[in-house]
């Protein structure tokens, strides 16, 4: 299949940056999305141009470093997908193909598609952490947890801090992901002592480095490659709550 | 937004009941409007419900104002370059697009709402008039714009209501059972707003008089 590309270029954090056309030719519906940019860049480099800078790592959709705005949706529209997940053959023959990068102030574009993320890295700092005495390790069963808060907990952990949720919220806030972190170390009973300290600190950190706030809209979940559903944030307002009410 | 927005939610439904004692007939609804007025007295001077009633609401409502503004200049802040691409909607939420365009049309409303009922400025019958007279008056078949435009601020009031009434929950950490919670919601709007619609809908077409 052929496509027509509109893809975001920026030389580096300083530079205004600017859409440009490409014509990607013979790609496979068997690709994915990374590797019909690897076919254009391939091309890009033989012709002696600057290729399309993209962050990834894994290509198997569990590191959260590949997402892009595939023509206006956070990883393109299929659901519960990362960008290396995203397989051409949902796409049709000759379509045109607009990608960004995310866009946020807290998420400032490096080159190309590329953004630094580490406003997340700052929020995990502030509070996304137990602290455990250090040692050999303890014995598996020696905290028992319920199997269902066990299940909770890990359905939030799959968060791989992608950042689509930011980049799809209209207010540009990064709640879902917050959330994600204080629902998993929430639930869980090494979680507890740190419960009101997390979320105060995880969310103090996220307005200080600018995200908006949180209106309920919902455009974070449906894009999330994980499906981390809003409930999380419901929980991570109860949390904010409690530690300010004491 | 939650909390203030609570206190506006409980008014209507307040509201919404008293205005439905216009199928009553002209005095048990005068007499309602009367002991609004007189509650509580002589213990209180009059108007003591209506004067907290009055504060109340001014204050929520520009809270309430102040928070959406804070919120939607936060959004501008965090996303200072648009996407190119049209950013299209993922979330099924079309009551939730229309929060703050609607919340704008609602206090427009209100205004006009306002001059209209309690201060009579732009009523037919004036400010001097019973409310209920005045009510029957400003709802006639020759003002059918106006009852157009109470219906269209009524709509947005109850696709506010749609996504604010849950809403609210998820902000306050109440939101457990989201599916359950959506429902009731949408349930809650729809009341409402029927309510509030059946009075000016009866009177155009003729069933008050
Ligand atoms: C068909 C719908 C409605 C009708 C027929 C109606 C009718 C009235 C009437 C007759 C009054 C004056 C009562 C009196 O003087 O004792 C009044 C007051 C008022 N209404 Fe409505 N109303 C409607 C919908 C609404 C809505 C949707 C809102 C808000 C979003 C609203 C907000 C108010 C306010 C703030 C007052 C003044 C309360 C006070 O003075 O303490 N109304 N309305
Ligand atoms: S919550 Fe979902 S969308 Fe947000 S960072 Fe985590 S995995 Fe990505
Ligand atoms: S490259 Fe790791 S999730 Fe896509």
């Amino acid at each position: 299949m052929n496509l027509t590309l509109k893809v975001w270029r920026q030389n580096g954090p300083s530079d205004k940056g600017r859409m440009v056309t490409y014509r990607v030719e013979d790609v496979s519906p068997d690709m994915s999305f990374l590797e019909m940019l690897d076919v254009l860049n391939e091309r890009l480099i033989l012709e002696g141009d600057d290729p399309v800078a993209f962050d990834h790592d894994c290509r198997e959709g569990i590191c959260g470093m590949c997402g892009m705005v595939i023509n206006g949706v956070a990883h393109g529209e299929q659901r519960a997908t990362t960008t290396c997940q995203l397989h051409m053959r949902h796409f049709e023959d000759g379509a045109t193909v607009t990608i960004e990068p995310w866009r946020a102030a807290p998420f400032p574009v490096v080159k190309d598609l590329v953004v630094d993320r580490s406003a997340f890295d700052r929020i995990i700092q502030a509070g996304g952490f137990v602290s455990v005495p250090a040692g050999s390790a303890p014995d598996a069963h020696a905290v028992p947890v319920p199997k269902e808060d066990a299940d909770a907990a890990f359905d939030a952990a799959t968060c791989i801090g992608c950042g689509a949720c930011v980049a799809a919220c209209p207010n540009g806030s990064a709640s879902l992901f917050a959330a994600a972190k204080i629902t998993h170390l929430g639930l869980l009973p090494q979680g507890q002592p740190e419960r009101d300290s997390r979320a105060r600190a995880m969310v103090e950190q996220m307005d200080a480095e600018g995200f908006g706030g949180c209106t309920n809209t919902g455009e974070c979940t449906a894009v999330c490659p994980k499906g981390i559903p809003l409930d999380a944030i419901a929980r991570m307002n109860a949390d904010y709550l409690r530690s300010a009410t004491r | 937004m939650a909390v203030t927005g609570a206190v506006l939610v409980l008014f209507l439904v307040g509201h919404m009941l008293g205005n439905l004692k216009i199928f009553l007939g002209a005095e048990e609804f005068n007499d309602y409007a009367e002991w609004l007025r007189t509650v509580g007295a002589p213990a209180v001077p009059g108007r003591t419900l209506l004067t907290i009633t009055e504060i109340v609401l001014v204050v929520s409502v520009a809270l309430h104002m102040w928070s959406a503004i804070s919120l939607a200049r936060r959004a501008v802040r965090a996303r200072p370059v648009k996407y190119a691409a049209r950013r299209r909607s993922q979330a099924s939420g079309y009551a939730t697009r229309t929060m703050r365009y609607g919340g704008v049309i609602i206090v427009l409303f209100v205004i006009w709402h306002l001059l209209d009922m309690t201060f009579g400025v732009v009523n037919p019958e004036g400010g001097d008039a019973t409310p209920y007279a005045r009510m029957v008056a400003g709802f006639q078949p020759s003002r059918w714009w106006i009852t157009l435009f109470y219906l269209v601020a009524l709509v947005m009031v109850g696709l506010h209501l749609r996504h604010g009434l849950w809403s609210a929950f998820q902000t306050l950490g109440l939101a457990r059972r989201r599916r359950a919670l959506k429902a009731g919601a949408a349930v809650v709007s729809a009341v409402l707003v029927l309510g509030f619609v059946a009075a000016p809908v009866a009177i155009m077409i003729g069933v008050v008089k």
